[in-house]
């Protein structure tokens, strides 16, 4: 009994120094992208292209699902609000909702799906077929070289693209609303301003520079972290992409509660 | 020119519990190609990881060119790593980069050279490992395994290194490819020995150690047991050795 006792013991804190460790390496991978992020020489070329491969090639995704999310809510808000007489609020409510909530999350979600998988797969194949430590033994940071340029690049992207999920979130509500469900365009137009003010449209491009920050630093951390061969690259991948996405979803509900203090 | 490039002084090395290397001292004479040979799991790797400081010795001193790389800082390594070139194991060329562009690469990130003497001295360099301008602006997936490391070695000698450093250079290679490999990196070693630059090779191939080395540093359970010029280590007692040689 007490020798089972014992390895229960034993077991859990095993575990709790096993996420300690994890945690304390996290913790250490941080602190130094901080740091190589703002040593010289700033590699602007890498940074473009990661904005442009995370900003410009995740535009359709981006498009599709905010298209359908703004049409879909507006629908389901009329559904709902028709009964009270109240389906002119259909164009505040959605509006409201997409600027604060889903274009920052809906966004970060998808980018944490395409851009940290590939994120951590990209520096995970490289670290096994060691062009990391090619990397190291030319003199050359692989934090600075690989995980800062796709950090900075996915909070630069992110809310350029949570930007244009609201605008086009906005057009699918709008086509719905207005133009298949009869609702007054001008009024439609109106309640949105009446309602809705900076500090919406500002929340939600905070989250999703936050969110950018996450996604990069989980997807490239996952990427660092990769040992074995093609088995550790799809385990460092789906990792990223899970902890990507909890994350995000984690964060959200905190920064809600604190943006709504300071906003 | 002194003696040595390399110098281990009393060096060992653990990884928690385990010790992988045992109380080092020896020496890699400068201007020569020493092999570092020993059975897998020896401590070859650990110990070219120490030489290029991507390694820190638990204890002991590693002198590289008269420092001690063990007490430098993080960035004055980072600028004396630039002394080395390095063909990995499997070449670890960067593969979203052309031949060209990964020889191309520590020029354009160490050096102030235009695009024009860039151009010239790559295609030289890649000329000078034989291989094709064709081949010079194909990607690396695009290359054969042999290709691959001549394109490495190139890439090594970029930047005009005092110590290039070879990690299992013809593993995976066919027996001509990789006698045209070594041939080349005997070739490469003469044609830059008047400057002092050493060759330092990881290796479990006796036969090609022994036709292409000056020294043989023979390793077993992370301890040196025979560091010697090719002629005495063939003349060596040592049974592990012997067996080796058996090979």
């Amino acid at each position: 009994m007490k020798a089972i006792a014992e390895k229960q013991i034993t077991n859990i804190g095993n575990s709790v120094l096993h996420k300690l460790n994890g945690l304390g390496d996290f913790t250490n991978f941080t602190f130094r992208t901080i740091f190589w992020t703002f040593k010289p020489p700033y590699r602007f070329k890498l940074l473009f292209d990661q904005i442009y491969f995370m900003g410009n090639k995740s535009v359709f995704i981006i498009f599709l699902t905010s298209s359908f999310t703004g049409a879909v809510f507006a629908f389901q808000i009329y559904l709902g609000f028709k009964a009270i007489n109240a389906d002119s609020f259909i164009g505040p409510i959605v509006t409201i909702a997409l600027a604060k909530e889903l274009a920052p999350v809906l966004s970060g979600l998808v980018v944490a799906g395409r851009c940290g998988a590939a994120m951590a797969a990209q520096i995970g194949s490289m670290k096994v077929t060691e062009q990391i430590d090619a990397l190291e033994v030319m003199g050359i940071n692989g934090y600075q070289y690989l995980a800062v340029p796709r950090i900075l690049g996915a909070m630069i992207s992110m809310p350029l693209l949570s930007a244009l999920f609201l605008l086009v979130g906005y057009t699918g509500s709008w086509l719905i609303g207005v133009k298949v469900l009869m609702i007054d365009e001008i009024l439609y137009t109106q309640k949105i301003s009446d309602f809705m003010n900076l500090g919406m449209i500002a929340e939600g491009l905070i989250k999703a520079t936050v969110f950018g920050y996450l996604i990069g630093i989980i997807g490239t951390y996952h990427g660092f972290k990769v040992t074995g061969g093609a088995e550790g690259v799809g385990k460092g991948t789906n990792m990223a992409v899970v902890w990507g996405m909890i994350t995000v979803l984690v964060v959200d509900f905190f920064l809600t509660s604190f943006l709504a203090k300071i906003l | 020119m002194s003696e040595y490039s390399v110098v281990f002084e009393n060096v060992s090395k653990s990884f928690g519990e385990t010790k992988v290397l045992h109380d080092l001292s020896f020496g890699i004479h400068e201007g020569k190609i020493t092999t570092v040979l020993g059975f897998s799991g020896a401590g070859k790797t650990t110990l070219m990881k120490h030489i290029l400081g991507l390694a820190l010795p638990s204890s002991g001193e590693v002198k590289v060119l008269g420092k001690v790389i063990n007490k430098l800082g993080e960035m004055d390594l980072r600028e004396f790593r630039r002394n080395f070139g390095m063909v990995f194991q499997y070449a670890a060329l960067f593969d979203f980069l052309t031949s060209f562009e990964n020889v191309a690469f520590p020029i354009r990130e160490f050096t102030k050279m235009s695009e024009e003497d860039i151009r010239e001295k790559v295609l030289s360099l890649l000329d000078s490992v034989g291989i094709s301008r064709e081949a010079a602006f194909r990607l690396p997936s695009e290359l054969s395994g042999g290709m691959r490391k001549r394109v490495g070695l190139a890439r090594g000698l970029a930047l005009d290194p005092h110590i290039m450093l070879y990690d299992e250079p013809t593993s995976g290679l066919d027996p001509i490819t990789t006698h045209m490999v070594y041939d080349l990196m005997k070739e490469t070693h003469l044609s830059n020995q008047s400057r002092g630059f050493t060759s330092i090779i990881i290796s479990h191939d006796i036969h090609a150690t022994l036709k292409y080395s000056d020294y043989i540093v023979f390793m077993e359970k992370g301890k040196v047991v025979e560091h010697s010029d090719v002629a005495t280590f063939k003349k060596s007692e040592n049974p592990v050795i012997r067996r080796f040689l058996e090979l």
